[in-house]
């Protein structure tokens, strides 16, 4: 058991979108979902911090739904599927 | 409810009297009957492990627990289904069934370790889910009742006394996890 956030090397900017990695996994805002929980998921899957999980989370939240994650189709469909085990709302594109 | 999770060494535990426990022995048998896979169309599918539906489910719930992967590309989203929809329903059963297998009969400890207290937090979401989904919830009718403005038909009462302990439950469930994981400041 680690007891340091494991952090992913990923730009730490807003939206974390990488031009040359065009798939974005997005996360849709819904009622249920408790906001601590859905912070919790976000550090949990994708290594963010507490302030960065937390700000998403708001983004969600806030706008209905905000960019999670960005990388290839393969990571990113990898990502939509551990986010649906969490029960969170999450879809996947190519982002034009 | 009684305190909830706590963070304790290598992991999370809870009190739980007999009423609780039962609530949860049974919502956790409520969603193992719920995600259970429809019978494989044919054994080379089974075998290889591809589900036979493509189609998002109809029934709101299911369509909540198992969502389109793509919200814009139908084809996409029906192969992603296609290929993932079992590996899923298998994860949450097994979720279920490690709470079922925590759940001292007739209440009493709940000891988990990290890997445990995932199953749980996922279930209890699973669950919450559920009832929300069947409730038609959103936030204007769920502050609507916090508030009194709204009372639930007798039909939902329940449902919705249940929501809000699991949600007081699995509140609880986020903040021993933040201090006992990995995942921390």
């Amino acid at each position: 058991m680690t007891t340091a956030p494991v952090e992913l090397e990923r730009p730490a900017t807003e939206e974390d979108v990488r031009p040359d990695l065009p798939w974005v996994t997005i996360v849709w805002n819904d009622p249920i979902n408790l906001m601590s929980y859905v912070t919790y998921v976000f550090q949990t899957v994708f290594g963010y911090s507490r302030r960065k999980a937390h700000a998403l989370m708001l983004d969600v939240h806030h706008k209905g739904r905000a960019v999670v994650s960005s990388g290839t189709r393969e990571e990113m469909e990898r990502d939509v599927t551990i986010l649906h085990e969490y029960g969170l709302w999450a879809t996947l594109k190519h982002d034009t | 409810m009684t305190h909830g999770f706590r963070a304790v060494r290598g992991g999370v535990a809870a009190d739980l009297d007999a009423d609780e426990a039962a609530v949860l022995r049974s919502m956790a048998a409520l969603m193992l009957d719920l995600v259970e896979p429809p019978e494989p169309q044919d054994d080379l599918a089974a075998m290889v492990g591809i589900g036979a539906s493509s189609e998002k489910p109809d029934d709101p719930v299911l369509a909540r627990l198992f969502p389109d992967a793509y919200s814009d590309d139908g084809e996409a989203a029906g192969d992603f289904r296609r290929y993932t929809e079992d590996d899923l329903r298998r994860h949450k059963r097994d979720n279920a069934q490690a709470v079922l297998a925590a759940l001292p009969k007739g209440g009493g400890r709940v000891t988990l370790d990290l890997g445990d207290a995932h199953a749980w937090l996922k279930t209890l979401n699973d669950v919450r889910l559920t009832l929300g989904t069947r409730l038609g919830l959103d936030e204007d009718t769920y502050d609507a009742y916090q508030r009194g403005t709204l009372r639930p038909e007798p039909q939902d009462a329940a449902r919705l006394a249940v929501y809000d302990w699991l949600g007081g439950l699995q509140e609880t469930l986020v903040d021993a996890l933040f201090g006992a994981g990995p995942a921390r400041d």
